[in-house]
Order: C-alpha cells, then sequence, then structure tokens
C-alpha cells in the first residue's frame, strides 16, 4: 500500500495536503521525518517490543467455526478487540507518540469519535508522561460515555466539539485549529487514514501490523499463502488500510470495504460514503466526500459513533475508484443484527463499526471452500448501552 | 493595474474588512459593501461561509453557519455583488476555501468572480504548490491575483518564493493561529513585522488576524502597509442596533 502513494502524498488523484499556510511548519516538519523515523531501527525495536508487551500482538487469527458453519464457509477472525484498550487504535497511537518523542514534542492533541482513539492516545500518553487533549463531538460523548470516563481516567482532557453535527467531523476540525493555536511542541495524533500528508501513509503503516500478523497465521493455520477474501469496516478506514495493506499486490484476494449505510444508503441518513460522495478536499486530503452542490459538507449519520465521517482516507478513494477493493455497506439494523449473532454464535461482543464488516457475510453468498478474513477491529464494551436496549 | 495595486500606490494605513456574506442577514451583502465604502474603508473581503472553515475561530464559524443557514449560497453571493455593480468602486476580494471553488467549477467560479468585479481570491487550503501546478494560469486568464498568507513560522525562502508569486499584496498572519484569536500585539510579534519589514519585498503587506481595534490596526500600521479586521468587524455588527449605525461606528473606532 505504501507503494501506491507518490512523493506529494497522492493515491492517483486522491491525497495530497490542502492546508492553510498557518499549518505548513506543522506538516512539512512530519512529511521531511516520518519516513526516516519510522524505518529506523530504533523505532522498530521499540515500537514491536511495545505492540508485544504493552499491547498484547500478536493478536489471535481465531477460525470461528460456529460462523463458518451457518454461513457454510472458511471464516476466520483477526481479532483486534484483544488488543489493549480494547481496538486496532491503539497500534497507531503507539507508533505515533513514539515518532511525536522523537519529535520532541510535548504537548499531544487527538480527535476522536467512538472514544476508541480518544482512549488509545490517552493510553500511550500516560504511558509517556505526556498532556493529552481529545476533541470530541458533543453527541458522541453522549452516545460513547464509558470511553469519556475512561479518558478521563488516564488523564486527559476532554473537549466537546460544539460546531456543525457535533461528531466526528467537527472533532478533526476543532483539533486542526487547535494544532493551528498551539505552540510548535505540540503533536497531532491522527486517528485515521485522513487528513494532510503525510498522516494517511503513516497511519497506514502503522496499522500495516495487522495484515502482517493474517499472512503468517493465516499460512501456519491452513498451509495457505491467502484468503480469498478480507472484509474490513471502514469510517477514515485505517483498520481496513491495516488489513489490506499486505495484500494489496495479490489480486487473488478480494478486498472489501464495509461502510456504514446508517438508515439506509438513500435516506439522508447515512455514511456510505462511496455511494452518495463526491471528489472534494476535506481536512486536507482530496478524497470521496459527502458534500452538496455548493461544496458544503453534508452531514453524516449512523449508528456507530466511529463510523459516523462524511469522507473516506484517500487511500480508499482511491483503491475505490481503482476497483481494487469492493464496498458494501450495512445500515444500523444490520449491524445489530451482526453483533448479535456474533455474540450469540461465538461469544464475542463485538464493537458496533466490527459488527459492520460483519453484516457483510450475508451480503456476500460465499462458497463452502473460500475463506474470509474479518477484522474484528474492536470490542462491544463501549456499545453496550445500545445493545442493552435491543435485549 | 488591478483597482487593489493602484490602492497600495497612492494610500497608506489601509484598512480592509472582512466579512461573511449572508450575515446578520441573507440579503445584506449589498448594503455592507455600500456603507463600507461610504464610511471610508478601502478594501472589502467578502467571505462565502464554508461547513468547515479550518483557518477561522469561532467567531467566522458561527456567523458562516448562521448564513448557511439563512441560505447563501456562491450564487447569491455573486448576485448580490453584481446587483450593486455600477454603485460601488472599492475594490472586493473573495475568500472562500478550495472545495467550495471546485464544487462551482472552478472555471464557473473564477468567470462569476470577474462578472463580479473582484479583483483577487483568497483561498486560505490552497497550497503553494497547487496554486503553481493548476491555478496560476487559470487566476491570470480571469485577471485575478492570489493572496497568499504568511505566519510567523514562514521561513524567509518561502517568503521570497510567496513575494516572486504575487503582485497585489501579501497577507501577514500577525500570530499563529486562527481568526480572531489574540487580542494585544506582543514583542514576538512586532519582531515578525520587523523582520517581514526589512526583506523589503516587492508586494505589500496587511497584516491580519486579531487585529480589533485602534490601538492593535495604528500598530499593525507601522510595520505595513495596512490591517485587515474580520472578528472585530463581525462582533460588532452582531449587536443590536441599526446595521449601517453599527459599520459606521465601528470605522470610526478604527481610524480614530
Ligand atoms: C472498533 C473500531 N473500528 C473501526 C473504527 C473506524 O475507524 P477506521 O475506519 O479508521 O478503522 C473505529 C473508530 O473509532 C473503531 O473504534
Amino acid at each position: 500500500m505504501d507503494k501506491l502513494i507518490n512523493n506529494d502524498g497522492f493515491y492517483g488523484e486522491f491525497g495530497g495536503a490542502y492546508i492553510p499556510e498557518m499549518l505548513y511548519p506543522n506538516v512539512k516538519e512530519l512529511q521531511d521525518n516520518y519516513i526516516q523515523i519510522i524505518e529506523s531501527e530504533d523505532f522498530a525495536k521499540e515500537y514491536k517490543e511495545l505492540l508485544k508487551n504493552y499491547v498484547g500482538r500478536p493478536t489471535p487469527l481465531y477460525y470461528a467455526k460456529r460462523l463458518s458453519e451457518k454461513y457454510n464457509t472458511k471464516i476466520f477472525l483477526k481479532r483486534e478487540d484483544l488488543t489493549h484498550t480494547g481496538a486496532h487504535k491503539i497500534n497507531n497511537t503507539i507508533g505515533q507518540i513514539l515518532l511525536a518523542e522523537k519529535l520532541g514534542k510535548k504537548r499531544i492533541i487527538a480527535e476522536t469519535g467512538a472514544g476508541q482513539h480518544g482512549v488509545a492516545t490517552a493510553t500511550v500518553c500516560a504511558l509517556k508522561g505526556l498532556q493529552c487533549t481529545v476533541y470530541m463531538g458533543e453527541i458522541d460523548i453522549k452516545r460513547q460515555a464509558p470511553n469519556v470516563a475512561r479518558m478521563k481516567m488516564l488523564g486527559a482532557e476532554v473537549i466537546p466539539a460544539s460546531s456543525g453535527s457535533r461528531t466526528l467531523k467537527d472533532a478533526v476540525n476543532e483539533a486542526i485549529r487547535a494544532w493551528i493555536n498551539e505552540p510548535e511542541d505540540t503533536y497531532y495524533l491522527i486517528g485515521s487514514v485522513v487528513g494532510p500528508h503525510p498522516y494517511p501513509d503513516m497511519v497506514a503503516r502503522l496499522q500495516a501490523i495487522i495484515s502482517e500478523e493474517m499472512k503468517m497465521q493465516l499460512k501456519e493455520q491452513t498451509g495457505k499463502e491467502n484468503p480469498n477474501n478480507i472484509i474490513a469496516c471502514v469510517g477514515g478506514g485505517s483498520n481496513a488500510a491495516g488489513a489490506f495493506f499486505h495484500y494489496i499486490k495479490d489480486k487473488d484476494v478480494k478486498l472489501i470495504a464495509v461502510e456504514a449505510a446508517g438508515k439506509g444508503i438513500n435516506s439522508g441518513e447515512t455514511a456510505a460514503t462511496t455511494q452518495i460522495g463526491t471528489t472534494g478536499i476535506l481536512h486536507g486530503s482530496k478524497t470521496l466526500l459527502m458534500q452538496d452542490e455548493y461544496g458544503q459538507v453534508t452531514e453524516p449519520y449512523s449508528i456507530s459513533a466511529g463510523l459516523d465521517y462524511p469522507g473516506i482516507g484517500p487511500v480508499h478513494a482511491y483503491l475505490f475508484k481503482d476497483k481494487r477493493a469492493d464496498f458494501l455497506n450495512a445500515t444500523d439494523k444490520e449491524a445489530l443484527d451482526a453483533a448479535f449473532e456474533l455474540t450469540e454464535l461465538e461469544g464475542i461482543i463485538p464493537a458496533l463499526e466490527s459488527a459492520h464488516a460483519l453484516a457483510a457475510l450475508k451480503k456476500l453468498n460465499l462458497k463452502e471452500n473460500e475463506t474470509t478474513i474479518i477484522n474484528l477491529s474492536g470490542r462491544g464494551d463501549k456499545d453496550l448501552e445500545t445493545y442493552i436496549k435491543l435485549l | 493595474m488591478n483597482k487593489i495595486q493602484q490602492l497600495f500606490k497612492n494610500k497608506k494605513n489601509i484598512l480592509s474588512v472582512y466579512f461573511t456574506a449572508g450575515y446578520p442577514e441573507l440579503n445584506d451583502t449589498a448594503t455592507i459593501i455600500k456603507e463600507l465604502e461610504k464610511n471610508n474603508a478601502d478594501l472589502i473581503e467578502v467571505g462565502i461561509p464554508f461547513s468547515d472553515p479550518l483557518a477561522d475561530g469561532p467567531t467566522i464559524q458561527d456567523s458562516s453557519s448562521i448564513a448557511l443557514k439563512n441560505g447563501i449560497n456562491p450564487n447569491l453571493v455573486f448576485k448580490q455583488i453584481q446587483s450593486i455593480k455600477n454603485q460601488t468602486n472599492i475594490p472586493l476580494i473573495i475568500m472562500a476555501y478550495l472545495n467550495q471553488m471546485i464544487a462551482f467549477g472552478e472555471d464557473n467560479f473564477l468567470e462569476e468572480c470577474k462578472k463580479s468585479n473582484i479583483q483577487a481570491l483568497i483561498i486560505p487550503d490552497l497550497p503553494i504548490s497547487e496554486y503553481k501546478k493548476k491555478y496560476k494560469k487559470m487566476f491570470e486568464e480571469y485577471n485575478l491575483s492570489n493572496i497568499f498568507l504568511i505566519t510567523p513560522q514562514t521561513s524567509n525562502e518561502r517568503i521570497l518564493e510567496i513575494d516572486e508569486l504575487s503582485d497585489t499584496f501579501i497577507y501577514m498572519v500577525s500570530s499563529n493561529s486562527v481568526t480572531g484569536t489574540k487580542k494585544d500585539i506582543d514583542n514576538a510579534q512586532i519582531q515578525y513585522f520587523e523582520r517581514i519589514k526589512n526583506m523589503n519585498l516587492k508586494n505589500p503587506t496587511l497584516i491580519g488576524f486579531g487585529i480589533s481595534n485602534n490601538k492593535t490596526f495604528t500598530e499593525a500600521c507601522k510595520y505595513a502597509n495596512g490591517a485587515i479586521i474580520g472578528s472585530a468587524f463581525i462582533k460588532k455588527i452582531s449587536e443590536k442596533g441599526e446595521l449601517k449605525d453599527k459599520i459606521s461606528n465601528f470605522i470610526k473606532e478604527i481610524k480614530n
């Protein structure tokens, strides 16, 4: 996946760094340093060590027997839900906090939707003794209350984003503005493959550990080089980028991205960006986004705070246009059904985001001899309030 | 020579005022432009409201979202400006975000600017590289100048490049911040203003962001060809009272 991007940070026509001059020094510093730091021996050693002993990697690749029986196919789950803090987000925050440290930064700011990235950021800040401020949409603060409490206990300040749709998009706006206003020793720790170059590439590289492990684990467990399908949900697209990363060149592997349809893609309440979006610029990169005829970004909707975003990372806009990945979508209801199904059959309560990936099973008509890996990006603890209402 | 270049040739201590089109009321644009001109503002920046104004602080954000709720859109802004084309002579700048221009169709957008007698554009998220690659030629075709921003952290090398690419003026962002944040001008800012002044750039400069009253305006004029006021003006016209009175009082206060 890192080969898809050019020197200016473009995946085909998508990506780039469309930022006001006030951000230029911050972004340029990252552009000039990120590859060198990430590829340094020093960094790699500490990153791998923390992933192993702190995060709990490698996460299992689990053969979901009863789920497979139900769909009469072979389904593996990549268990990102079993990481420390409960979602793939921690892979990225561990990497970026090391990078921030190497750059001599003292304060960390982040945005969060579901609160998983906020928690993962607050966690690594506690680990490194750095000051942490997290911007979160007012609506998300309400619907993901347990994560707000976790962030606070971890010592982070949570600042409500009260403009616009008061969800993830607005939290990103606030974080970017804070990054402009804060002194130079502040680092913006983005939670997905979005934002100006180099963030999309940097976050993808830091999530690539997911597919790196998948490759080895599948081989070890089945003798197979590759699965037939990989399924991941897409909010900004970081867990999907991580799950697809090492398979981009393997054309025999079908990459399946699942967006949140909300109440249906034509309901006016959706977050299925590729289905109703057009090319535009959001949060510093050119990508597909939901907007009106005048380029005003429209408010997305999904039951899942982590998928409630009107754009997608530029790499996914590229994979969509290039047809390298298939883009499906699941409604709130389909995701909820899938969450209960997994819980019942496998004893695993998934995050609402990940439940969208699981919901794709009903749409795919998988064959008996096909092997599919679903990236189970997170666990459902944070979503219990939503789930309990349906019990 | 465009009208803004002429203005800089003939005048010092230039007062440029930013306002958000469609705010406070949908159809206030024409009144605001005419009153600003009548009260001797020198230059006007008309902001076309955007849903996600990354470079703007709370005041301009709020005015933008109210203006959008009022029903403003670029077509309407151009119409409003064109309706008073023969009644005004004050030079106008359009400020918009790049996504708005792309969605409108770049050529259509520039064509409408030209029809509205716009002299220049401020597109805060249009990077220099992209300007050179794609937009420079387009802007020139429509006789529109691009106004670049510089900040206290912009390197001298980059400032020289921006000076080379500019032909009207350079927008000096007074501190590293979004719009409408700071109050008084501090020593670090003065050092920055002096540094730029001593670079003897070929283009004039206007200082903006955080200029809010007579004191900061006068201070800015010591180091640049004038200053730009946005958030403070928006705050003023948000107060109770007759729009015309608020505008004339505001300009009086600033120019003292
Ligand atoms: C568990 C989980 N999965 C997926 C996402 C969506 O983000 P991304 O598309 O970047 O993986 C989130 C975001 O909060 C999440 O918490």
